[in-house]
C-alpha cells in the first residue's frame, strides 16, 4: 500500500501549538518520513512524554501513547521488548529527556534498543509558561526568565554519544526535507537513534528565534544575505560512520569535537554511527534463539479450552523434596 | 543460610515431615546475626513457635540471643572454641541490645563469658553441645587436601547440619540426598564428606544427651519445598506473565532474580520465554512494564515500598488508561529506608490510595505461599478482564518463609484475557479504545493490530484517547473507569475474596490479612482443643473490598479481634470505615518479626478470658 504524507494526518484533532511553532515541522517531517518508508499506521508507535511535544503522537495517525514526563522511554522499551516487530519512536522535550527524565536518557543507551528517539529542542518548558529547560545555555535570559539562566547546559549530543547511543544526529524543525531525511535514517537505523530536533520557541524562546538560526542579525556584508548558523555536517565531508572497532573511539572523539560548537555555527546532520554494536533484540535472541519469531506480545498463553499452556515441571523438580 | 536452609528442608521432605522456616538476616552482605528459624513436622506446619528444641549456633552471638527460648531438655549446639569469649566483646552487639544485656547479666548474677551463660542454661536442664568447628573443618581439609581453611570455612554450614540432625538420630542417608541435591556434583562431595565427619563426631561424642528424634515416615505423594518468592515466580509463569520489569530491592529481587534463570518455558505447544528486565529505577519498572502491557505481553513489576513509592505517578497513569498491569508488593519494614530485610504490613492504606486521583484498582493480599502462587497467576486475569492495575500484596515473612507443600495442582488454571480485538474483527468498524458502555469496559486492541489504531494519553482523553477537556466527556469518562470496580464486585466469586476459618457461628471473630494467616489457624486450632470458639476471617481482596459479606460476618459478634502486623490496625480501620463495624480488639506487632502461632494464641487465650487489654504488641524475635 503506497500511502501519502497526507494518510498520516490526523483529521479530527486541532493541533494547538502555538503558530510558527516547530512541533508542526517536525510533524510533517514525520507524515512525510513514515509515507516514503512505506509504513503504515498500525506498525508505528509513537511514544511521547509531557510538555507541547507531548501531543506530536495525537497529530500522527499511528498508534500514539502519550505518557507521562520524563518517561517516554520507559514506556518505549516495555513496548519494544514485547513486541519487537513494531516500529517504535519516542518523543519528547528537552526537559523531558534531559531534566526529569535524564536517567532514562542515559540508561537507554546501554541497552541499545532499536528504535528512535527525537528531543525537541527549544531551550525552554513552553507548556509552564517559558522556564528554562536544561539545553539552555547559561546567562541567556529568555523572555520569561526572571533572571539569567544560572545553570550550564546539558550537550545532548555529547550526552547521547558517551551513553552509547549508536545513532546521533541533528536537524532542525524548520528544515523539514533535512529532519525527515535525518527521521528515515534514525528509523533505518540498527540500534537506538538519537536525533536532537533543534527548534524555536516563538513565545517563549526569544534568543534562539527563527531569525537567530537563520542568520538576519548577521548579514553578509557584500551580499546583504543573512548567513545561516546551521551548516550540514554531510555538506564538509564528515564521515559518522564506523566500519570497524578499531575506528570506534576516534569517530566518537570526532562527534563530540563537533557537539562542542554553537553559537554562529552549529553543526546539523549525523554526528556518529555504529552498527557494529549488538542491539537490545539481538543480545536477547542470543539468549533466547525465538525471542523475534515468538515474542512475550505474540505468545499464545493458552490451548483452545483456556488452560495455561505452560509446563511448570522443570521448576517443580527443582523443588521436589520427595 | 539459603544453602544450610535448603538442606534442612530437603533431608526432612526426604523423610516425610513438614517443615516452616524463616529467614532473618540484617541489611548487610555478611557479619551480623542472620538466622533460620524452623519447624518440623509430620503434621503440616504454618508458621513458628516460640519454644526452640535445639538452637544450632555458629557464634557466640547466636548463642546468646537466642539462648533462652530453648526449652528445658532442649539442646545448644556451640562452637567449643568460643566457649571463653567474653560476651560483651562480641563486636557485632548493638549498643542497645548489649544495655539489656547487662541488665539480664545483673538480674541473674551471670558471669561475663559465653561458658556462664551457658552454664546458666544448663541450670535450666538444657544440654549444651560443644563442637570444635575449626578443628574438625581442618580435619575434613586435610583429608581433602586442601590446605587453605578459608576455602572451607563455608562447610561451617554443613557441620551444623550434621550434627543437628545426628542429635535427632536421623537418617544420614537423607541428609547425603538433600547435599547432593543442593550442591553439583564436585561441591556436594566434599560436603557430603564434611556432614559424615559431624555425623560421625556427634555420635561418639554426644551419645544419648538429646532426647528429641526425628523419625522418617513413609509419604505417598510429591511434595515441594518453596519460599514465597519462588512461589509467585512460578505463580506468574502460570498466568502467562511474558515481561517482567524490576529494579533491585530487598525483599522483592529474589523473586526476579529465580525468574530470569528460568526464562526459557517449556509449553505444551511452542517454547516461550519471560523477559526478566532490570530497569534503571522503579519509575521505568512501572512504565516500562505498563508499556509491554499495552503491547499485549502480559507484564508485571515486583518491588517494595521505597520502590513502589516511586512508581505511583505510573500507577495513576496505568489506571487512567486502563492499562492491566500487575505489581507484585512485598512489604517491609517501613516508613523510609525502614527495616529493609525484616517484615511489615504496615502499607495497606498507602496502596489503597496511591496515586493522584481516583482511578480503579485491585488489591490482592495473600496469606502464605500457596495462596501467593496462585494468586500470582489469578492477578492477570484480573487485570486483563477489568482493565485496570492490580497490585498483589504481599510481605516480607512470605517473601522469605520456605514451607513444605503437595506438589500445587496447577492444570486447572485458566488464562481470562477479556475482550481483544483481533484485526479481522476491526475490519470496517471505527475503533474506539475507550468507548462508553454499559459496564464501563471497553474491548482493548493491542499496539500493532490492524485497523485498530488509537491514541492513549494520560491526560483526560475522549473515547478514540486523544486529549480532552469536555465537562460532559469527563464526567462519562471519569464514571466508566471507575464503574469497573463494581463489575469486579459482582463477578469475582466471594471465595477469591475472602477465607473463613473456624467457627463461623462463633460469637468470636479475629480478622486479618496477609502471613499473620498460618499463625492464626494454628493457634485457633489450639485453642479449640481448649474449647474456645472462634471464627477466622482472612481478607484477600481488600479492594474493593466484599463490603455486605464482612459486614454480615461481623454484625452481631462480642469480641472483633484484628491481627496485624502494623501499629495503627489498617485493616480493621478500613472494616469499620466500609461497614461501621468496628474491631474491638487488636493485636499488633511492628517489631519487624513475623508472628509465632505462640504469640497469637497466648494473645487470643487473654483476650478470650478477659485478661487483655484492647490493644496487645507482640515482641518474640530477634
Amino acid at each position: 500500500m503506497d500511502l501519502k504524507p497526507s494518510d498520516f494526518r490526523v483529521a479530527d484533532v486541532f493541533a494547538d501549538w502555538c503558530p510558527g511553532c516547530g512541533d508542526f515541522g517536525i510533524m510533517n517531517a514525520l507524515h512525510m518520513a513514515f509515507a516514503e518508508l512505506g509504513l503504515e499506521p498500525h506498525q508505528i508507535v509513537i511514544v511521547s512524554g509531557i510538555g507541547c511535544s507531548g501531543k506530536e503522537p495525537h497529530n500522527v495517525k499511528a498508534y500514539g501513547v502519550h505518557t507521562l514526563h520524563g518517561r517516554t522511554l520507559p514506556f518505549a522499551l516495555g513496548i519494544k521488548v514485547a513486541n519487537p516487530n513494531l516500529e517504535v519512536l519516542a518523543i519528547g522535550g528537552d526537559g523531558d529527556g534531559l531534566g526529569i527524565g535524564a536517567g532514562h536518557f542515559v540508561n537507554a543507551g546501554r541497552r541499545n534498543l532499536d528504535m528512535t528517539y527525537i528531543i525537541h529542542n527549544n531551550g525552554v518548558y513552553g507548556l509552564t509558561k517559558g522556564q528554562a529547560s536544561p539545553t539552555l545555555q547559561r546567562d541567556m535570559k529568555t523572555k520569561a526568565l526572571q533572571k539569567p539562566n544560572i545553570n550550564e547546559a546539558v550537550n545532548p549530543i555529547g550526552l547521547a554519544v558517551i551513553s552509547g547511543y549508536t545513532f546521533v544526529a541533528r536537524s532542525y524543525a524548520y528544515d523539514v526535507r533535512h529532519l525527515k531525511e535525518i527521521i528515515k535514517q534514525g528509523i533505518q537505523h540498527k540500534g537506538l537513534a538519537f536525533i536532537d530536533c533543534l527548534q524555536p520557541c516563538p513565545t517563549y524562546n526569544d534568543i534562539n528565534t527563527k531569525d537567530w538560526y537563520a542568520g538576519e542579525d548577521r548579514k553578509d556584508p557584500t551580499t546583504g544575505k543573512p548567513q545561516s548558523r546551521l551548516y550540514k555536517l554531510e555538506e564538509t565531508g564528515f564521515d559518522p560512520n564506523v566500519r570497524d572497532w578499531s575506528e570506534d573511539f576516534q569517530k566518537k572523539v570526532a562527534a563530540m569535537d563537533k557537539a562542542r560548537e554553537w553559537g554562529d555555527r552549529i553543526p546539523i546532520g549525523v554526528f556518529y554511527k555504529n552498527e557494529l554494536e549488538p542491539t537490545l533484540q539481538d543480545r536477547l535472541s542470543k539468549r533466547i534463539p525465538f525471542y523475534l519469531s515468538n515474542p512475550p506480545a505474540k505468545q499464545e498463553l493458552s490451548d483452545e479450552n483456556g488452560f495455561s499452556k505452560v509446563n511448570l515441571t522443570e521448576f517443580i523438580e527443582d523443588l521436589k523434596t520427595s | 543460610m539459603d544453602t544450610a536452609a535448603n538442606i534442612l528442608g530437603r533431608a526432612c521432605g526426604y523423610g516425610g515431615l513438614y517443615v516452616f522456616g524463616r529467614r532473618e538476616y540484617h541489611s548487610n552482605i555478611k557479619g551480623l546475626h542472620s538466622y533460620f528459624h524452623l519447624r518440623i513436622s509430620s503434621r503440616e506446619t504454618l508458621a513458628n513457635i516460640n519454644d526452640v528444641d535445639l538452637l544450632a549456633a555458629f557464634d557466640a552471638e547466636t548463642a546468646v540471643r537466642h539462648m533462652q527460648e530453648v526449652v528445658s531438655e532442649g539442646g545448644i549446639i556451640v562452637d567449643s572454641q568460643q566457649m571463653n569469649m567474653k560476651v560483651l566483646d562480641i563486636p557485632t552487639l548493638p549498643p542497645e541490645f548489649k544495655d539489656e544485656l547487662i541488665k539480664f547479666m545483673n538480674e541473674k548474677n551471670l558471669g561475663e563469658t559465653l561458658k556462664d551463660f551457658l552454664d546458666y542454661a544448663k541450670q535450666k536442664n538444657v544440654h549444651v553441645f560443644p563442637v570444635p568447628y575449626m578443628e574438625l573443618l581442618n580435619q575434613i581439609g586435610e583429608k581433602l587436601g586442601i590446605e587453605k581453611i578459608s576455602k572451607i570455612t563455608r562447610m561451617i554450614n554443613v557441620l551444623t547440619i550434621g550434627v543437628s540432625f545426628a542429635l535427632f538420630k536421623y537418617d544420614r542417608s537423607l541428609v547425603e540426598k538433600a547435599v547432593r541435591a543442593t550442591f553439583p556434583e564436585k561441591i556436594a562431595a566434599m560436603n557430603i564428606m564434611a556432614l559424615n565427619h559431624a555425623y560421625d563426631y556427634a555420635e561418639e561424642n554426644f551419645k544419648d544427651n538429646s532426647k528429641h528424634r526425628l523419625e522418617k515416615t513413609d509419604v505417598h505423594e510429591e511434595r515441594i519445598f518453596l519460599t514465597g518468592n519462588q512461589a509467585v515466580a512460578m505463580g506468574k509463569v502460570l498466568g502467562g506473565c511474558r515481561v517482567q520489569t524490576y529494579y533491585p530491592i530487598t525483599p522483592a529481587a529474589d523473586e526476579s532474580e529465580y525468574l530470569e534463570a528460568h526464562e526459557i518455558l517449556k509449553t505444551s505447544g511452542e517454547d516461550e520465554a519471560i523477559i526478566v528486565i532490570q530497569t534503571e529505577d522503579e519509575i521505568a519498572a512501572i512504565n516500562s512494564a505498563s508499556g509491554a502491557a499495552l503491547a499485549g505481553a502480559r507484564a508485571a513489576t515486583s518491588t517494595s515500598g521505597p520502590g513502589f513509592s516511586l512508581m505511583v505517578e505510573g500507577l495513576s497513569w496505568a489506571g487512567n488508561d486502563e492499562v492491566p498491569v500487575v505489581i507484585t508488593y512485598y512489604q517491609r519494614g517501613a516508613p523510609a529506608t525502614g527495616l529493609p530485610t525484616r517484615h511489615g504490613q504496615a502499607d495497606l492504606r498507602f496502596v489503597m490510595h496511591a496515586g493522584h486521583g481516583e482511578f480503579p484498582r485491585i488489591i490482592l493480599s495473600s496469606g502464605d505461599i500457596k495462596e501467593c502462587f496462585y494468586d500470582a497467576a489469578k492477578v492477570f486475569n484480573l487485570a486483563e478482564k477489568y482493565q485496570m492495575p492490580v497490585i498483589h500484596l504481599l510481605d516480607k515473612a512470605m517473601a522469605n518463609c520456605s514451607q513444605t507443600y503437595p506438589v500445587f495442582d496447577y492444570g486447572k488454571f485458566r488464562i481470562e484475557r477479556g475482550a481483544i480485538l483481533t484485526e479481522k474483527e476491526l475490519e470496517g468498524q471505527e475503533y474506539r479504545r475507550f468507548r462508553f458502555t454499559e459496564t464501563g469496559l471497553s474491548p482493548r486492541v493491542v499496539l500493532g493490530t490492524k485497523n485498530g489504531v488509537h491514541w492513549y494519553t494520560g491526560d483526560e482523553h475522549n473515547e478514540i484517547g486523544h486529549i480532552s477537556e469536555e465537562p460532559f466527556n469527563r464526567r462519562l469518562m471519569v464514571e466508566k473507569r471507575m464503574k469497573k470496580l463494581e463489575l469486579v464486585e459482582k463477578e469475582v466469586p466471594i471465595e477469591e475474596k475472602l477465607n473463613f476459618f473456624g467457627d463461623k457461628d462463633a460469637e468470636n471473630v479475629v480478622v486479618s490479612w496477609g502471613s499473620p494467616k498460618g499463625a492464626i489457624i494454628e493457634a485457633l486450632n489450639m485453642l479449640k482443643e481448649e474449647g474456645f470458639s472462634l471464627g477466622f476471617m482472612q481478607v484477600r481482596m481488600i479492594h474493593p473490598l466484599p463490603t455486605d459479606h464482612v459486614k454480615k460476618a461481623l454484625e452481631g459478634k462480642k469480641r472483633i479481634i484484628d491481627i496485624e502486623d502494623n501499629y495503627s490496625g489498617q485493616l480493621g480501620g478500613i472494616i469499620k470505615e466500609k461497614t461501621g463495624i468496628a474491631p474491638n480488639f487488636h493485636i499488633l506487632k511492628y517489631t519487624g518479626r513475623p508472628m509465632t502461632t505462640t504469640e497469637v494464641y497466648d494473645a487470643l487465650k487473654a483476650i478470650l478470658t478477659d485478661k487483655a487489654p484492647e490493644r496487645q504488641v507482640l515482641m518474640f524475635g530477634s
